[in-house]
């Protein structure tokens, strides 16, 4: 039993060391990506404004965490989110059931954005200048209101989206026909929209798409192009995200035209 | 100012932000597939890496770099530096758009490295590496969606500066794209409308807004409600442009060099 513990041991500090040292490399990689952030600020922090740093301490915490951030997220994303996305994906092709798959693409689309911080934001701010423009009356109550309003058009434009992209899978459509489209319907409706919206519009096409939607729409997309016959991932898995940053910038305006 | 707590703080939102994802996630995989996926531990874990990465990388942000950030874009845009840049030349009172050179600097740079830095974007480029077996590189991916948002943030700063209604420069570019997808490799197409929507996630908007805030409340004549908005939408168009373009000049290195492999060459003297 002496011989297997030792080997054990052995084992283990293999394992360890291994671990770590890809632990390192990982780390390494964050350094890398952020170090252009790092040398953009200093340079304007010294040779432009000619500032000294402020708080040298918690600066340096601060760049480790978000360096050790970066490190786990990145280890998280292609243990769980790209798995979880892809497995669901090809779950969905062998059971066949298409209103299941639409269903879940929509609860997807319309479940991230409507919790998304970043719109949030962004619908308080557009309910000020609706405020402001005299679209609405100027009082918390019709502000929230139509703050509330954006956030759930946003949300289910995204979900739309997301449903007209896996469809668009599905059939095997091109997608520039469609993103050409709705483009030509963001310039018509950029005619008839209220100035004020337009602005906003625009940027929430941005907004919408997070940081774990992202990863996890894109693992979809490309799971089932891969798992339907005749689809190529390339072509047909990626665009997701395009649609769901496409579709909120006509409900904008259009939410912005109805409420006019 | 307490670690801790702040950190807490973040976890928790963290937290509150993967819950509805993770809600729909799982309970259609037990309700409607009804079946366990494989290696489901790891996936498990994989989710708990996520939110603490995410929960550090938001926190470290706030401490280090969006309060400096925030302050340079505060401090570049105040007419007082503006004027001192151009050591007072100009008639006070009358702006040029010229006079802002720093401004478009900082944009062009802080566009630049925060989306290198973007996970999401990371995120889109390891995927499209696998799918492409390598054709597309993901420095290659990255690098040129950073080129776009750096081009599209600068002419969003001048926009704002000289004031030009926004509509026109989106449907400039709207034309560009449609122009440059009938061109461009098929393959690359998808892809580059995703690049569109990946480019604005945790690091870039919140230092890219108050960039347009900043910008939009000190340039006289400028209205912070309405021009403050629509450096998103430049930083989301442009790397569409961007990314095609690198994948059309790929594509003609490549012709490039066929065309020279294929010439005859000239044959190698017999060795007697």
């Amino acid at each position: 039993m002496d011989y297997d513990d030792a080997t054990e041991v052995q084992f283990t500090g293999v394992v360890v060391t291994a671990t770590l040292q890809k632990l390192l490399h990982a780390m390494l990689r964050s350094v890398r990506d952020l170090l252009p952030i790092v040398v953009v600020i200093l340079f304007f922090q010294f040779a432009v404004l000619q500032q000294p740093l402020p708080d040298i301490g918690q600066l340096l915490i601060g760049v480790l965490f978000v360096v050790l951030g970066l490190t786990f997220f990145i280890h998280g994303l292609e243990q769980g989110l790209f798995p979880i996305g892809e497995s669901m994906a090809h779950a969905f092709a062998r059971k066949g059931s298409i209103f299941w798959l639409i269903a879940f693409a929509f609860c997807l689309g319309f479940g991230t954005t409507v919790a998304e911080p970043a719109l949030i934001a962004v619908a308080a701010e557009a309910a000020n200048v609706a405020a402001n423009g005299e679209m609405i009356a100027n009082s918390q109550e019709a502000k929230e209101n139509y703050a509330n309003g954006l956030r759930f058009t946003v949300a289910l434009s995204v979900g739309l989206a997301i449903v007209i992209g896996v469809v668009r899978i599905l059939k095997g459509w091109p997608i520039q026909w469609i993103i050409i489209g709705g483009y030509i319907l963001v310039v018509i409706m950029t005619i008839f929209a209220p100035q004020e919206i337009i602005g906003i519009a625009y940027d929430s096409g941005g907004v919408t798409t997070s940081t774990i939607t992202v990863p996890l729409v894109t693992a979809l997309g490309v799971g089932l192009a891969s798992s339907i016959k005749g689809r190529n991932p390339m072509i047909d898995g990626f665009g997701l995200i395009a649609f769901a940053s496409l579709t909120p910038i006509i409900f904008v305006m259009a939410y912005g035209i109805i409420i006019q | 100012m307490n670690i801790f707590t702040d950190l807490l703080a973040v976890t928790i939102n963290t937290v509150s932000d993967v819950l509805p994802i993770a809600v729909i996630i799982f309970g259609f995989q037990f309700v409607v597939i009804r079946k366990v996926p494989a290696h489901l531990g790891k996936i498990l874990l994989g989710f708990l890496w996520v939110l603490i990465g995410l929960s550090f990388f938001l926190l470290g942000l706030e401490w280090c770099l969006f309060p400096l950030g925030r302050l340079m874009a505060e401090q570049l845009t105040d007419p007082a530096f503006i004027a001192a840049a151009n050591s007072g030349a100009e008639i006070a009172g009358t702006i040029n758009w010229q006079d802002y050179y720093w401004v478009y600097i900082f944009a062009f740079l802080i566009g630049f490295s925060t989306t290198i830095a973007e996970p999401s974007l990371m995120a889109v480029a390891i995927k499209a590496n696998e799918v492409s077996g390598g054709a597309i590189g993901v420095w290659g991916l990255r690098i040129s969606v950073a080129i776009g948002v750096a081009v599209g943030i600068s002419l969003g700063c001048y926009r704002i500066v000289v004031g030009d209604p926004i509509h026109w420069y989106i449907i400039a570019g709207y034309v560009i794209v449609v122009i440059q997808t009938s061109v461009a490799p098929k393959l690359i197409i998808p892809l580059a409308y995703d690049s569109g929507g990946v480019t604005t996630s945790t690091v870039t908007v919140p230092l890219v807004a108050a960039l347009g805030l900043g910008l939009s409340e000190t340039v006289p004549g400028r209205n912070p409600l309405i021009d403050g908005f629509g450096l998103i939408a430049f930083a989301s168009l442009f790397p569409i442009i961007s990314v095609m373009a690198y994948a059309q000049l790929s594509e003609f290195i490549a012709k490039r060099n066929n065309v020279d492999d294929s010439e005859p060459e000239p044959e190698p003297e017999p060795e007697l």
